[in-house]
């Protein structure tokens, strides 16, 4: 089917042409034969996922389901943890519609509306929230629609007004960022409030749960608190709508629905204007020269290693997308930093609730840090015909990215050592390997590309994403497991974590090579 | 045996991709040299570079570097080779100053001498002005200038360039055509790909044409004009010889020089 030229539709044809290649070519690397292997790869995962949700949900459903007071709160605060990471999502999606330049500059420079152009953009945001968010919740919404009836399908389409309405929230956060803070700082602004927004409310709840109930084992206690409870507005409040939409009221999700598309559509005619002037101005920014803090020459002796590792850290430090990209990591660690500092001196067995958390966020951001340190490399052949010898690059490159995770890291090391050093000294070795097997399989799959593409980095190897989160989870049960003194069952997890390294590294282009 | 007095000296390369790309080639560029290598899209230049350079392996053949083989010792034949592409190697978030001093770290420059002469060069090459600002917003030509620099600062005994020329304004052109000029007449050898025939008319003591991964044709512009049979611009001689191979090829007839 073919649109007239410029128009909606047409955008919206082109950009889905783009979304499905670019998809296609993320997941299979580039190998269509390597379809099948992932669809049953999805088949697995989607079942596995499904087992959980059953798990988690039957023994909930068992205490009977009616949309009472206490339910309704649960539903709308744990529904509103998972609108803040849509939220999250949508910020980041919105603020590239303007800062992207890969096509931009074309189309602007056309005789096409830029409105147009926006609108489907911002459409294709809600949609692609939409898809994250049904990725996440599918598997407990199908157990409730097995258990409970097809009724339980509506909640797909009160996840469709969700993502409308963070979409939305996005759209206006970052006009109003353009207007506040100018182009140059909106980016910044808005991957920090992104940050802030994707993890703050649920370390705030976990927060509120360490200070009012002295664990983190649970995010949703403060929603069955009877105190809590008690202090929410009546059943039939505005507030509701969502929750008892989800539950099967048709009245309730007529409203939630009509909302969320009113919400998206009035936002789009309000900002579809100023679109091109924005994003024009955001373009502007990279022309504008950023003068270096000290304006001093003064070339110090280093050898080639300290020059590349000081190289990195410069980088690193004045990285404009890395902030986003590992602040939301950095700040998963305030509530075991927080636990640690309101309990210390406490039983160290309670310290066992903590360690996974620190294992899998330090192999997270070493995965990400070595990324962006040893393949988003801007000057590859630069450091290729340099007289350096190709281990030396890579050795100072990792002890780069060793050094940073190690700065983030130690303070809470330490503070784990005030209570407890063999506590300390587990989780330090555990996060250790965990970071390790991060770097290595980085270094393992290893292709050069712009720093710039950070973000897009699965490209280049689902394989290697998929195993560097494994191998963090693995490596955290390890973790969990010896801290608990479950020596006898401990090797288990810290067996998989290897075989993942194994097969990781087999499936590697370095592997295949040698 | 490889010969020092050679700049470079290229035996029997040959690189494949998808088809072959280079085959079994020879060339020799004397030290001092001002050399340019010429081609259509796609014949095989950059890929031949990119070997003298380390950034691509050969997979027959071999190439020495004032008689370092570089295969045997990368290091050695690196610690004297610049190479400078048409896209700038420059890190967006990196002053000059602080790019010419990583540069000048990676081939163990000392730190005196390499402030002395990463001043000298941006002052040489007009980036005073801009020695402090991070080079994001560098124009095209500007980061050229900044990775002439870079390749300059460790001074190396062989510059190879791959269309340095490319969307430079012809202020900026010149700049780095005269800086390259001045390097040979140090002594320097330079190699350089370019489509702008004029530069290497010019410029070049000795051309060669590539066409399909070989060497067709070789020499000082008066040998080409002697190879065509007559008195005419480097175009036309390109063009002839380009064509020249095209119907041999189509002949079926191997025309290599």
């Amino acid at each position: 089917m073919s649109f007239p030229p410029a128009t909606m539709p047409w955008f919206a044809a082109h950009e889905a042409r783009l979304m499905w290649r670019d998809g296609i070519a993320m997941l299979t690397g580039g190998y269509p034969a390597r379809r099948v292997a992932l669809l049953a790869f999805v088949v697995i995962v989607a079942v596995l996922m499904h087992l959980l949700a059953n798990a988690i949900v039957s023994p909930w459903l068992d205490r009977g389901l009616v949309p009472d007071k206490p339910t309704l709160v649960l539903i709308t605060g744990s529904g509103f943890l998972f609108w803040t990471v849509m939220l999250s999502q949508a910020l980041e999606s919105v603020t590239r519609a303007y800062y992207s330049r890969s096509d931009l500059e074309l189309i602007l420079s056309s005789p096409a509306s830029s409105r147009a152009v926006f609108a489907v953009r911002t459409g294709i945001t809600a949609a692609t929230t939409l898809l994250l968010a049904c990725l996440l919740a599918s598997p407990v919404v199908d157990i409730l629609v097995v258990h409970q009836g097809p009724r339980w399908l509506m909640a797909y389409l009160v996840l469709a007004a969700l993502a409308a309405f963070s979409t939305a929230l996005a759209v206006l956060i970052t006009v109003g960022l353009f207007g506040i803070a100018g182009p140059r700082r909106t980016r910044l602004v808005a991957q920090i409030i992104a940050a802030i927004v994707g993890a703050g409310f649920v370390i705030g709840i976990q927060a509120i749960a360490i200070l009012h109930f002295g664990n983190m084992s649970s995010r949703l206690a403060l929603f069955s608190d009877p105190q809590f409870v008690a202090a929410m507005p009546e059943l039939d409040h505005w507030l509701w709508l969502p929750a008892k939409a989800a539950l099967g009221d048709w009245r309730a999700l007529t409203v939630v629905v009509l909302a969320g598309a009113l919400a998206l559509v009035t936002t789009i005619a309000f900002a579809a204007s100023s679109f091109g002037r924005n994003a024009i101005a955001a373009a502007g920014v990279g022309h504008r020269r950023a003068a270096a803090r000290h304006r001093s020459v003064n070339f110090r002796p280093r050898s080639q290693k300290q020059q590349l590792r000081i190289k990195e850290w410069r980088l690193l430090a004045r990285d404009p997308w890395l902030l986003s990209q590992t602040l939301m990591q950095i700040f998963y660690l305030v509530p075991p930093a927080l636990y640690l500092w309101i309990s210390y001196g406490q039983s160290a067995g309670t310290y066992v609730v903590v360690i996974p958390v620190l294992v899998m966020a330090t192999g997270q951001l070493s995965g990400g840090l070595s990324w962006l340190a040893i393949s988003g490399e801007d000057a590859h052949d630069l450091v290729v015909t340099a007289p350096v010898p190709p281990a030396a690059v890579l050795q100072a490159k990792i002890e780069a990215v060793a050094a940073v995770v190690l700065v983030v890291l130690a303070p809470i090391i330490a503070l784990m050592m005030l209570a407890s050093v063999e506590l300390a000294a587990k989780t330090a070795v555990f996060a250790a390997l965990s970071s390790g097997s991060a770097t290595a399989i980085q270094l393992w799959f290893r292709v050069p590309m712009r720093r710039a593409m950070f973000r897009r980095r699965q490209v280049a190897s689902r394989v290697s994403t998929i195993a560097e989160a494994l191998s963090s989870i693995f490596w955290a049960g390890a973790a969990v497991l010896v801290a608990g003194d479950q020596f006898w069952i401990a090797p288990l997890p810290g067996t998989l974590a290897l075989v993942t390294l194994a097969v990781a590294y087999w499936l590697s282009p370095k592997g295949r090579r040698d | 045996m490889p010969d020092p007095a050679l700049a470079l000296s290229i035996q029997g390369l040959s690189k494949s991709f998808d088809r072959p790309v280079i085959r079994d080639l020879h060339l020799q560029v004397r030290a001092g040299e001002f050399y340019a290598l010429l081609g259509p899209n796609g014949a095989g230049k950059t890929t031949i570079l990119r070997m003298v350079a380390g950034l691509l392996q050969p997979e027959t053949g071999s190439i020495s570097v004032f008689g370092t083989d570089t295969r045997k010792d990368p290091i050695a034949a690196k610690s004297i080779i610049a190479w400078v592409s048409d896209e700038p190697m420059v890190y967006d978030r990196l002053t000059p100053y602080e790019y010419l001093e990583f540069v000048a770290g990676l081939w163990r420059i000392e730190a005196r001498q390499a402030q002395t002469r990463a001043t000298e060069l941006i002052e040489w090459l007009g980036l005073g002005p801009h020695a402090h600002e991070r080079c994001g917003g560098f124009s095209k030509g500007m980061l050229q200038k900044v990775a002439l620099a870079g390749a300059l600062v460790h001074e190396p005994r062989l510059i190879i360039l791959d269309e340095p020329l490319t969307g430079l304004d012809a202020g900026s052109a010149r700049q780095v055509k005269q800086v390259l000029l001045d390097k040979v007449r140090q002594g320097v050898t330079v190699i350089m790909t370019t489509h702008i025939l004029e530069v290497a008319e010019r410029m070049a003591e000795r051309i060669g044409v590539i066409n399909h991964g070989r060497l067709i044709a070789e020499g000082t512009l008066g040998e080409l004009r002697t190879r065509v049979g007559r008195e005419t611009t480097l175009e036309e001689i390109f063009l002839d010889l380009v064509a020249q191979k095209e119907m041999d090829a189509g002949h079926g007839v191997d025309a290599a020089a």
